[in-house]
């Protein structure tokens, strides 16, 4: 690889890490504390039969983004199967959460207990919510 | 080779049941009681109900693997252990109550009566007889628990499809509605006939009014009249965090049980009961501070609990087994509670209240813990960590108390020794 590939590699990197950084997953850890742990937990696992699991949750570390933000900004009582269960409670809409807010708590969750998804940038959320 | 495993798999097996014998299949009781591990991983077992003959009967939250949703239990060689284990049934739900031959079962929707024969075996399991029909059920509270009353009444808990009676439900701000429109079908306690078929609302009574959702129930037979356990509403603090603390929604409002006759109300959405004022305090959905009392025409609770514990079961013990203080008294089966976070959770365990004439007498305590598995005093930090959660309660025709776990589906069997 020469030495022009590297710097290029590092540059976007650096870029990606520019746009989500440790403290932006911060800040969704925060707005997880006082928005969804309550339902969720602090170890994501949920409440059986209640309040669906976020840790290891096969949608929220997947690809249909546009599906969480939706989820996050209406709230969510379908009960429909999630990995095989059903959970009888309402999840609570924010509809005042910001892109930014959106993403970095979707960064939280996707990269927090045993989650290794990717982050989220506010771009991608937009995107995603602009999608309907 | 293959012998030695087979040699090694009946030690550990031995070694397994002997162990369970000794550590009270790893419950906490009261001097002088043992329990047994009745059976493990029949599904997510909700109520149990148990025939003159010690057959036991368990409903399923959902069909398990093998697709059935009504289990049959019997232990035909005594050890405390059920030895023989079949299911019918497809339909999910919590109720299930033995009245001499007639079985009753509940479905999230509505009620079916199941004939038994001489062997407590199911007679018609493909053809029950649909006694009640077309209950609401709308994601929240859905379970219908039963209870008859020896009258020719069944009893049905229909819970409130809401929190707290919000125009939209669990939205931070979001004002009780006025009148609680939920009230009309749900967040109460229906009466019916327990012979007649096909019932719907209209061939019932709303008997009770103002419970958010009884998951617990029983009929007393010494006072003749139905008690419930209620579940308080949750999130007091997430929506009105300058009203409540974290600290404070974890101890509000209480877990209640109230004596209910004809026609009475407990006070669900407008108020809700605070155990350290010990009064019914207005809700904030409805303008409420966390002082201002209310619910003048609203029952008192007879007992009450720490919050958000989930009482499932009620049961008034009447057998002869166990020590004359239990005589009559009530044992609560407390699932555990989730909305104590970021606090430790609490319940995740079997209560008694002392009963002298029909009313409490004397304060609530722990009578079989360890439910959760944790070590030692450990609290539950996360519900998915607790291996058992209580949330079925039944008398044996001996006087042993069985209780049913909804997690993988335990029965533990307790029982006196002298
Ligand atoms: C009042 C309780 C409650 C709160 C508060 C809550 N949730 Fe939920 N959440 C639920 C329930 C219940 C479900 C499952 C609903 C269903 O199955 O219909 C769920 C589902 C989800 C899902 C979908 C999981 C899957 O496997 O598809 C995501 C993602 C989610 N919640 C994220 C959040 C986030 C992020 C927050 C905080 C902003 C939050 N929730 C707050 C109760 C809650």
């Amino acid at each position: 690889m020469s030495y022009n590939k590297v710097l290029i590699i590092i540059i976007l990197m650096g870029g990606f890490a520019f746009n989500v950084s440790a403290q932006d997953i911060t800040k969704g850890k925060k707005i997880y504390e006082t928005r969804c742990l309550v339902c969720h937990q602090a170890d994501g696992g949920g409440v059986p039969n209640m309040n669906a699991p976020l840790d290891g949750a096969s949608n929220v570390v997947g690809t249909d983004i546009a599906r969480l933000v939706r989820i996050i900004k209406k709230g969510y009582s379908e009960r429909v199967a999630l990995d095989g269960f059903y959970y009888s409670n309402a999840m609570t809409a924010n509809p005042d959460l910001k892109d930014a807010d959106i993403a970095n708590l979707l960064s939280y969750i996707r990269t927090s207990w045993s989650n290794k998804a990717s982050t989220i940038t506010a771009a991608q959320v937009k995107a995603a919510g602009s999608k309907k | 080779m293959k012998n030695v495993k087979i040699f090694l798999a009946l030690v550990f097996a031995a070694i397994n049941i002997v162990s369970n014998a000794q550590n009270n299949a790893g419950l906490k009781l009261p001097a002088g009681f043992k329990a047994s591990l009745f059976a493990d991983t029949i599904g997510s077992a909700r109520h149990i109900a148990i025939t003159s003959n010690g057959v036991v009967f368990a409903k399923l939250m959902y069909p398990n693997k093998a697709g059935k949703s009504i289990i049959r239990l019997e232990d035909k060689n005594n050890d405390g252990v059920a030895d023989k284990i079949s299911g019918w049934g497809k339909y999910g739900g919590t109720g299930i109550f033995v009245k001499g031959k007639s079985l009753y079962a509940t479905s999230n929707t509505g009620v079916f009566l199941y004939q038994l024969n001489d062997q407590d075996e199911v007679v018609d399991p493909l053809g029950p007889k649909t006694i009640v029909e077309g209950l609401i059920d709308r994601n929240q509270h859905e379970s219908k628990s039963i209870t008859l009353d020896g009258q020719g009444n069944i009893y049905v808990n229909i819970g409130a499809y809401s929190n707290a009676c919000q125009e939209k439900d669990r939205m931070p701000g979001s004002k009780g509605m006025m009148p609680c429109p939920v009230l009309d079908s749900a967040g109460g306690i229906w009466k019916f006939d327990s012979q007649k078929e096909n019932q719907v609302y209209g061939d019932g009574i709303r008997y009770a009014t103002g419970l958010r959702n009884v998951v617990g129930l029983d009929w007393n037979t010494q006072t003749n009249s139905l008690f419930v356990t209620q579940h308080g509403r949750d999130q007091l603090s997430s929506f009105y965090p300058k009203l409540y603390t974290a600290d404070q929604n974890a101890e509000l409002p209480a877990e209640t049980m109230y004596e209910m006759k004809q026609g009475d109300n407990a006070g669900w959405p407008y108020v809700y009961f605070d155990p350290y004022q010990k009064k019914k305090i207005v809700s904030p959905e409805y303008g409420g501070d966390g002082i201002k009392e209310g619910g003048e025409n609203a029952l008192d609770p007879i007992a009450f609990f720490p919050a958000h514990m989930a009482p499932n079961a009620l049961l008034f013990y009447t057998g002869n087994q166990f020590p004359e203080k239990y005589k009559n008294g009530a044992f609560i089966a407390f699932h555990g509670s989730w909305n104590r976070a970021p606090l430790p959770q609490e319940g995740y365990f079997v209560a008694f209240v002392p009963f002298k004439n029909g009313k409490p007498n004397g304060e609530w305590e722990i009578f079989a813990n360890g439910f959760s598995g944790l070590t030692g005093d450990e609290k539950v930090k996360n519900p998915r960590n607790a291996k058992a959660r209580p949330c079925g309660l039944a008398q044996g025709p001996d006087g042993s108390l069985y209780v049913s776990d909804d997690n993988k589906g335990a029965i533990f069997k307790i029982s006196y020794a002298k």
